[in-house]
């Protein structure tokens, strides 16, 4: 199966670890990931004022940019351009009048986008094309023992049209990481918002979110933190070094992207994890249960 | 906090302008304070977001952009989302903040970010806080 993938700028920097990993899994699970060949910014954050089109016109290009490879999907692993590229997807085919607008604004593209690209996250082909089934048979290295507490953050479950589960109790990663051969943890901050972008401006209230919610996981008996969001994985992994100074009495703890979960269960080499990445390294807590 | 309520404010037209904005009817909100019970950012906040609606729909242009707190909502949408009338919160705050961005007042200084800070957070956090932060 073929799939145009959007990769958002943090995956090709930052988080590497992210798109190396999701790339490595979605290849063994028979996904060809096609990166868009002129992909631009998806926005970053959904505009929210009323009036305020031009925002949507950068998300929109890149559905264009998929409809010119006669593809009618687009896949990407980042919460945050998921969220926007989705909700720009939603006002364009909720009214003709927005959408004549935007595409108004894009007088140089040569055909107008007509809302008929499907915005997917990887989870969604995850569960609802690859399959479970599918991804059990092919673990060769169960995650056994590794007690994982998933976070959903904002972006993948609100607001109801970026949703890719319930909003207040999301299940995907856990069964994931069920099939995978791990121990999902249930805790109560498994949708908390992080602090996102304050973390420019207000690290000391990151630093606040993040004692909250690894504690919350650490008191379940977590080992870890599966993210899907290279903002919250920044705020709850590279924060850990503010949250020290501010919370004496934190317990750092190692954060990882379920995709590096996928990778290492689907019998990954240490290359594709891109470890070095981290902040609080994750490699004695793997090595620790045989997984490295 | 001790507010004084007046007729020039009510009828100022600053409660239409933010409903505008957002595409929001303020008036449906009934105080259940349930976009403050659950929202992320309420324990650093100057006003909390159901006093937010409410001084909004009486008018309280100064009190709310000159608060920290409008600039303290990373739009999450839980309070959207938990809304039992169906009010985007988050929608009315961006407002306020664009009320404020329009008129170039902006709350961060890119500039003055360190170049430490710029190498070590992500491109999405700096492109995010400059989207909601300037204009």
């Amino acid at each position: 199966m073929k799939l145009s993938y959007f990769p958002g700028c943090t995956l090709k920097n930052h988080a590497r670890n992210f798109e190396d990993s999701t790339l490595y899994a979605m290849d063994r699970l028979g996904v060809e990931a096609v990166e868009l060949d002129r992909w631009n910014c998806c926005g970053t954050v959904y505009s929210l004022s009323a009036d305020d089109l031009m925002r949507q016109v950068a998300p929109i290009r890149n559905l264009l940019r998929t409809r010119e490879r006669g593809d009618s999907q687009l896949m990407t692993g980042c919460s945050m351009c998921f969220n926007t590229l989705k909700r720009a997807n939603h006002r364009a085919r909720a009214s003709e009048e927005d959408l004549a607008r935007m595409n108004d604004f894009m007088y140089d593209e040569p055909v107008d986008y007509a809302g008929d690209v499907d915005v997917l996250h990887v989870l969604e082909v995850v569960r609802d094309q690859i399959g479970f089934d599918a991804i059990r048979e092919r673990v060769v290295k169960p995650l056994e023992g590794l007690r994982v507490a998933c976070y959903y953050g904002c972006m993948l479950v609100r607001p109801n049209e970026a949703a890719i589960d319930d909003a207040e109790n999301p299940r995907v990663l856990e069964d994931l990481i069920t099939v995978l051969g791990g121990e999902p943890v249930d805790y109560s901050h498994k949708t908390e918002c992080c602090g996102a972008h304050q973390t420019v401006d207000k690290p000391e209230i990151i630093a606040d979110k993040t004692y909250e919610i690894l504690g919350a996981a650490k008191a379940q008996g977590a080992d870890t933190v599966a993210v899907s969001c290279p903002l919250c994985a920044f705020n709850l992994d590279h924060r850990q070094e503010a949250t020290l100074k501010i919370h004496s009495d934190f317990h750092t703890m190692p954060v990882v992207y379920f995709s590096q979960l996928m990778a290492i269960a689907l019998g990954g080499s240490e290359s594709v994890l891109r470890l070095d990445l981290h902040h609080t390294p994750p490699g004695p807590l793997l090595t620790g249960k045989g997984l490295l | 906090m001790t507010v004084f309520v007046s007729r020039d404010k009510i009828n100022s037209g600053f409660t239409s302008k933010v409903q505008r904005l957002a595409d929001q009817n303020l008036m449906a909100c009934y105080q259940c304070g349930k976009c403050s019970a659950g929202c992320p950012m309420a324990a650093y906040m100057d006003v909390p977001p159901n006093q937010m609606i409410r001084l909004a729909q009486l008018g309280m242009e100064d009190e709310l952009l000159d608060s920290e707190a409008i600039w303290l909502c990373v739009s999450c949408m839980t309070c959207n989302m938990r809304c039992p009338k169906g009010v985007r919160i988050a929608e009315l705050i961006e407002s306020m903040r664009q009320i404020k961005l329009r008129a170039r007042q902006d709350h961060l200084q890119a500039e003055k970010i360190s170049k430490a800070d710029l190498r070590a957070i992500p491109p999405i956090a700096l492109i995010g806080s400059m989207r909601k932060f300037t204009s």
